[in-house]
């Protein structure tokens, strides 16, 4: 089972045993990550599952959708490499992919 | 009798929330979250969505795993309805018997469907099941309600091979909520689908169907408080920091009435997760000596078929009802406003405008209305002038 490594906002770092084929949203929370909200829960419908998705994976990613462009750009902490986690799905190719979770908007 | 620092009423995206947010915001004292049903809290939403339609397990619609809660010391106590509630003890008693007594109580109890004779409900785990479980030999299906559980309801049922027919008694569907151009634009969307929609208080035979279902709202979960003496009527009335007139009892999520800073000058209710999971933050905030007012501005989303809706603000009280876009592209937006300002929008497959928009909400824009219904012109460009 692929792990991924989250950084928190208190800059604590916890490595997640992550379920292939659910998506990193889901697999986050339930990996005990409280700061991810995904209050709409996981249909693109907000952006309270912002992450930072570190440089070395970014092109491991499926791009980043028009919804997803749009949704990202309410969030003032927006960077190059943000992400809304529910839009990435998890699988053995994304084994040890590290993210942080963003500020709270 | 056992004693939590917070107890916590109610188990959906508010109490969860809530218990959540103190441990994140670092409370240390000891908290329960209470609630009637017998399972851990999950999330309503999908209920009229991926869970009705099978697409969607019990697991996934899960807050967190039971071991979220333990792990935090997070007490969840399943099975209990609060009958009385004695502020003055600071204590609350069950149907089953049972009293607790708190520290601080939040009450976020929410509200219960309004019943049809022999209609389904959509509200609670336990009732999408019972739902399900006819659902195999059910092929006439008969929907209450032309709002949004019963549009959604209606799009999934249609999805899966049902005859659905939906009747409203108002003269077009999302009267509550939305203005014409959308309800037209959802009605001509269903039709094209296959739904049948009566709309006028038509004379349905219900024998004729398998199955009945009626989603025509709730009514909010507050009697034991209002009986206690807090002040309300429909709901429980809080201030802007989700305080209720009783001393040491919050109040959030669907069964609150407040005055919204975005809404119309008198209180009401918002039925949204949005609203729930903000508000159980404010009282979070406010218990862990972190104090911020509740001004969040509303949003709101709904899918049917492949329409994603998302709505911003709140359009009570609108005096005009912009159309942006073409509905016969399948893609707009509805802009209200009130005295001249910007109060809400809704969007179909249009998160552009939904986000863009939500700036001119929170701002109270005023912006002339060539401008807003010209689709040519960003949302956002409008904000910076």
């Amino acid at each position: 089972m692929p792990t991924v490594t989250v950084t928190t906002r208190d800059g604590r770092t916890k490595e997640i045993t992550a379920q292939s084929g659910r998506s990193l949203m889901e697999n986050l929370r339930a990996g005990g990550i409280e700061e991810i909200l995904a209050l709409c829960g996981g249909c693109c419908s907000c952006a309270t599952c912002h992450v930072y998705v570190d440089e070395d994976w970014l092109s491991a990613l499926p791009p980043v959708s028009d919804d997803e462009d749009d949704l990202l750009g309410t969030s003032g902490a927006r960077q190059p490499n943000s992400r809304l986690s529910c839009q990435i799905k998890v699988s053995d190719a994304l084994d040890g992919i590290a993210v942080t979770v963003a500020p709270e908007d | 009798m056992t004693h939590f620092d917070v107890l916590i009423v109610g188990t959906g995206h508010a109490g969860a929330t809530a218990a959540i947010q103190l441990r994140q915001l670092g409370h240390s004292g000891s908290i329960a979250l209470l609630g009637e049903e017998p399972c851990l809290p999950y999330e309503r939403p999908p209920l009229s969505k991926d869970y009705l339609g099978g697409t969607k397990s019990a697991d996934d619609v899960l807050f967190r795993p039971s071991s979220f809660w333990s792990e935090r010391a997070i007490t969840l106590i399943p099975g209990e309805r609060v009958e009385t509630v004695d502020p003055e003890a600071r204590a609350i008693r069950c149907a089953s018997g049972s009293t607790y007594t708190y520290g601080d109580l939040i009450w976020t109890a929410g509200g219960r469907p309004r019943r049809f004779p022999g209609a389904h409900v959509i509200r609670s785990l336990a009732d999408v099941d019972a739902l399900r479980a006819h659902l195999p030999d059910a092929h006439r299906i008969l929907v209450i309600g032309g709002g949004y559980i019963g549009l959604e309801a209606a799009s999934v049922l249609t999805t899966l091979g049902k005859q659905v027919t939906l009747t409203e008694a108002a003269d077009r569907l999302l009267t509550r909520c939305s203005a014409e151009p959308l309800s037209r634009f959802l009605e001509a969307e269903h039709r094209s689908r296959g739904v049948d929609i009566r709309l006028g208080t038509p004379e349905i035979d219900h024998d004729t169907f398998d199955l009945v279902i009626a989603g025509i709202g709730i009514n909010p979960n507050a009697e034991p408080l209002l009986a206690a003496g807090a002040e309300g009527g429909d709901g429980v009335l809080i201030d802007d920091h989700c305080r209720t007139t009783l001393p040491h009892v919050w109040a959030a999520g669907d069964c609150a009435l407040h005055r919204n800073p975005f809404g119309p000058d008198r209180p009401i209710r918002i039925e949204s997760v949005q609203n729930a999971s903000d508000m159980a933050t404010t009282v979070a905030r406010a218990l862990t000596g972190q104090p911020q007012p509740y001004r969040a501005v509303p949003w709101f989303w709904s899918n049917q078929y492949d329409l994603r809706l998302q709505t911003a603000g709140l359009s009570h009280d609108h005096d005009e009802a912009l159309v942006r876009g073409d509905p016969a592209t399948g893609k707009f937006a509805v802009i209200y406003s009130r005295a001249g300002r910007v109060i809400a929008l809704d969007c179909v497959n249009n998160v552009r405008d939904y986000v863009q928009g939500r700036a001119l909400v929170e701002r109270g824009a005023e912006i002339d209305a060539a401008l807003l219904t010209d689709p040519d012109v960003p949302l956002k460009s409008l904000l910076e002038s």
